[in-house]
Formats: structure tokens, C-alpha cells, sequence
């Protein structure tokens, strides 16, 4: 069954911050459903939908994972569960 | 499927307008741990706490960073220990301390007594101990429920809860009284409440329950900050839809909460309780539709619509709601009110008025350290009138801070907040405070 996760990344536009994310996912065996990229008031902004349910490591280690990745390029990367957005936004 | 501004929406409430679930707490009963004696009734006490709620801090981290969604605290409520405890209390009370502090949670409450209509020996032995165990404990919190609109109000018990309250004060004065903003006084007390100080786990309620309280008055203030100077109705409007949203987060928690915890889920509290954080406040919210204090002509009316909003996006974003449900308006934790209570604009008689209106009552209010018991035994008595008459609860926790007068500063630190010392109406009521016995139950026909 999938495990729908939203991973968020914010911060200073550069050089290969899709390819940092995506090859920590990869690593981690973490497919990727949905991307979408924007630059909000100057600031890089991506969400992502990914499925961790292959992944081998715990949802807090995926988590600690993609943050210091983030941390490496100037970005912050956070990950959510995606029933969160569903139950505030759908009924 | 969810567009991105949906999503980049939940974001910003919660990284920067202070969106949180504010509380999970976890009721247990505790009257199958009544023993021959106190001493044995404790370490009952203490075993079960630690048997149901030994799980309970690290769901809720769990949850939180699942979710990314802060949860600020991880609560217990208890069966109201002057049900099981006998002639001993206070060695309950710091068993109970000690298993809040061994699973983790911040604040337990439960040491509690229903006097709406009369005291019983254990109810009066508990009564008389709190004083001492609120000065000998960090984390239980307590109640009493002194009125109700079937049964009137109880006017021995609210003489003697402004004696208990003078002497709490002073069992506590060198932590400035702060003993005090741990007892809550009620009418109409609710059994399922997850808020402290005033949770207990009711006589009517499960051997065991998870209940959640969310928060959010920084997600409304901004949502009201986008339809400035419109009319009324789409002010109502803003705010059902952000409490719906805020509270289906809460029923999410909720259910989860209880499913990994394998105990059922209690209710959703619909409540805007702020912190003392700058753009966490219910005072900001009221100041938003134009007032230029939280206290000036008009608030009471603006506080009557904020609540009742609340309550109608509520209902339908949770299948299960409960507790107080409504806006908190505690005078040391949210900024707003202290900067009106400082700058003189927001009065006791003013809050009093606001709280026929609102969840919940007199809620941390620091008066001066000489206030009388009578006085305080008069403000817990008009606050239970108003319960009593309106059918809704109230509860008085005001603080007489020993050493303190009108226009001091008292600081608790943090969720406790700081607040200025109010000045109260000194004007006598000996008299009438000490006529004691029993105000009957109102009317509930020719309402008028």
C-alpha cells in the first residue's frame, strides 16, 4: 500500500537542489509521484509527493535524511504525511 | 488532488502564524485504585498511570513529526481523587505528581472535587489539603466545581474556595503565588475537558479516553487580516472556514492518537487558546475587526461572534466535539490581553462581562496579594451565577499574588505567561459571603 508523504524544500535559489533531493530519495529506495516548483517572492519553493512505503529506514530517519541534505545546499527540507493536506483541505 | 497553494497554505499556518494542536490528553479512571488506605490507593494510582499512559509522550512525538504539526503538550486527566481518596490526600497527590513525571507529561489534573451541591468528608479533607499540595507538587492541577445549572450553586464551598485560594497564594508566595494559577474553580464543569488546569476524567466517562485540543488564534487573526473593513457576515464566514480547517487537523490527531494508543477517542475541544507569543493571541483577533483595545466598547459583542464561529466550523470538521469548545480568554497568556490589562483598557468587570460569552471565565488574572477572602469568594461566586444562569461553563483561577499590588507585573514563565497585577473592587461582602448554604437551581421557563 502507498504511503503518501509531501516533502517540502525552501530557500536561496541554486544549482542543484532537485538533483540533491531526488538522489537522497533514490538512495533511500523512495519513489517520486508528483513535483511542482515555483519561486515565491524570491524564495525557491518545492513540493513533492513521494510514496516511502519501499523505503527501508523509519519515517523520522527518511526525515533527519532529507534535512541534512537540505542543510548541505542552504535549503530546508522538511517532510510531511499527506493525510494532513487532505483532511484540512478535503472533505 | 491537492493544489499547491492548498498545501503551501497548511505550511504557512504552521511554520509562521503558530498553528498547534495544543493538547493530547489522555483520560484515565481511577476509581478501581480505591484501597484500604491512602497509602495503598497511591501506589495503585501511580501503577495504573504508568500501565495506560506509558506509551502517551511518544505517540504524540511521533505524531508531531509525522505530521509536522507542533504538539505542544501531552496531558493526563484523572478520576476526581476525592472519589478514592480518604483521610490522607496529599500522599495521592504527590504519587500523582510523580507518575506524570515518570511517563512524561507536562501537567496532570484530576485532583478535583464535584461540590455543586454539597461536600462530602473526603471532598472537604481534599479541599484542606490544597494549599500544601500545590506548593509540594510541579505538575497536578486541580478543580473544583462549586455550581451548576440543575443544582444551583453551593455558596459554603465558594466561601471556603476563597479561603483555599488565599492560602495556596501563600503556601506559594515565593514562586509569586503561582500555586494558584493550578486550581481552577467551576460552574457546569465538563468531564471531558483536555485543558489544564481544570481537566479531570468524569464519573461518566471510559475506563480510558484520548481527547485534543487545537489552537490556532494566530491562523484566524491572519485569515481575518485579509477582509478588512467588510461587513460582519464575511468576517463569520472567514472564521468557520478556518476553524473547520484547524479543527480537522485536531480530529486527525485525535483519531490517530487513540488508534496507536488502542483507547478510544473522547472529542475534539474546539478552542482558540493563545500563548503568550506575539501573533498567538485571541485578544488580536478581536483587535483585528477594529477595536482599537481588546476591552474597548464592542469587544463583548466581537468576542460573542468570534466564539460562536468557531463552534459552527467546528462541529462538522470533527465527529465527536466536546470540552469547553470555545475562545479561551486567560489574561497572562496572550499577549494582546496583557498589553490592554497594562495599558488600563481591559478591567475584571469588563473580562466578567466577556465571559458571559466565551469559554470559559476569570481565567489567570493576577490580583493584589491583599485582596480578602470574601472578595474572591464574591468574584467566584457572580462568575458561577453566570454558569448557573446561562447554562454554559465558567470557572474563576485568579492569582492574589502575596506581596504584590494593582499595576505590579508578575511573571509565571512560560505557557503561564506574565501578566499585571488588576485591580479589584474592594468594597465589602462580608455579610453576604458569610450567609453560606445554597443559591437554588434557576428557572428554566419565562426566560427572559
Amino acid at each position: 500500500m502507498m504511503q503518501k508523504v509531501l516533502i517540502s524544500v525552501t530557500g536561496q535559489d541554486r544549482v542543484g537542489i532537485i538533483a540533491k533531493v531526488s538522489t537522497t530519495l533514490c538512495e533511500n529506495n523512495i519513489n517520486i509521484l508528483e513535483i511542482s516548483q515555483t519561486i515565491l517572492d524570491g524564495c525557491f519553493t518545492m513540493l513533492m509527493v513521494v510514496d516511502i512505503a519501499g523505503a527501508q529506514e523509519s519515517f523520522q530517519q527518511i526525515a533527519a535524511r532529507l534535512a541534512d541534505a537540505g542543510k548541505e545546499i542552504g535549503v530546508m527540507v522538511t517532510i510531511q504525511r499527506m493525510e494532513l493536506f487532505a483532511a484540512m483541505h478535503r472533505i | 488532488m491537492l493544489e499547491s497553494s492548498e498545501i503551501l497554505q497548511t505550511i504557512h499556518m504552521i511554520q509562521e502564524q503558530h498553528f498547534d494542536i495544543r493538547t493530547i490528553t489522555m483520560g484515565i479512571n481511577l476509581l478501581d485504585c480505591r484501597r484500604n488506605n491512602d497509602a495503598e490507593t497511591a501506589e495503585c494510582v501511580y501503577a495504573k498511570i504508568l500501565r495506560m499512559a506509558g506509551n502517551l509522550v511518544q505517540v504524540g512525538c511521533d505524531l508531531e513529526s509525522e505530521l509536522g504539526v507542533p504538539i505542544v503538550n501531552k496531558r493526563l486527566s484523572v478520576t476526581p481523587i476525592s472519589m478514592i481518596s480518604g483521610s490522607d490526600p496529599l500522599i495521592i497527590a504527590i504519587a500523582l505528581d510523580k507518575a506524570a513525571g515518570d511517563v512524561g507529561v507536562n501537567l496532570i489534573g484530576g485532583y478535583s472535587a464535584l461540590m455543586h451541591k454539597g461536600g462530602t468528608i473526603a471532598e472537604e479533607t481534599l479541599l484542606e489539603s490544597m494549599p500544601e499540595v500545590f506548593a509540594k507538587t510541579v505538575r497536578l492541577c486541580g478543580s473544583v466545581n462549586v455550581a451548576s445549572t440543575r443544582s444551583g450553586i453551593n455558596m459554603d464551598a465558594v466561601r471556603k474556595m476563597g479561603v483555599i485560594i488565599k492560602r495556596t497564594a501563600e503556601a506559594t508566595a515565593a514562586q509569586n503565588s503561582f500555586g494558584c494559577a493550578k486550581l481552577v474553580v467551576f460552574a457546569n464543569a465538563v468531564e471531558d475537558n483536555p485543558f489544564m488546569a481544570g481537566a479531570f476524567h468524569g464519573p461518566g466517562e471510559p475506563e480510558c479516553v484520548v481527547n485534543v485540543g487545537v489552537s490556532g488564534p494566530g491562523v484566524v487573526q491572519r485569515a481575518l487580516e485579509a477582509v478588512r473593513g467588510q461587513p460582519f457576515d464575511v468576517v463569520a464566514e472567514t472564521i468557520k472556514r478556518t476553524s473547520f480547517k484547524i479543527t480537522r487537523v485536531g480530529e486527525l490527531v485525535a483519531q490517530e492518537a487513540a488508534r496507536r494508543l488502542g483507547v478510544p477517542f473522547g472529542i475534539v475541544d474546539l478552542s482558540l487558546a493563545p500563548t503568550p507569543a506575539r501573533g498567538d493571541s485571541v485578544a488580536y483577533i478581536l483587535e483585528e475587526m477594529g477595536l482599537e483595545k481588546v476591552g474597548a466598547p464592542g469587544t463583548t459583542a466581537a468576542l460573542a461572534m468570534l466564539n460562536d464561529m468557531v463552534k459552527k466550523g467546528g462541529v462538522m470538521a470533527s465527529s465527536h466535539v466536546g470540552g469547553l469548545s470555545g475562545a479561551f480568554i486567560p489574561v497572562s497568556e496572550d499577549i494582546g490581553m496583557i498589553e490592554a490589562a497594562a495599558a488600563g483598557c481591559l478591567t475584571i468587570e469588563k473580562l466578567e462581562a466577556m465571559t458571559c460569552v466565551c469559554s470559559v471565565g476569570l481565567d489567570m488574572i493576577v490580583i493584589p496579594g491583599d485582596t480578602s477572602a470574601n472578595t474572591i469568594a464574591g468574584i467566584i461566586a457572580d462568575e458561577a451565577a453566570i454558569g448557573m444562569v446561562n447554562n454554559k461553563t465558567t470557572a474563576v483561577r485568579v492569582i492574589p499574588a502575596v506581596g504584590k499590588k494593582a499595576g505590579d507585573t508578575v511573571n509565571f514563565g512560560g505557557l503561564f505567561g506574565y501578566a499585571p497585577v488588576m485591580k479589584v473592587n474592594s468594597f465589602g461582602n462580608d455579610a453576604f459571603i458569610q450567609r453560606g448554604g445554597r443559591i437554588p437551581a434557576p428557572l428554566h421557563s419565562l426566560r427572559n
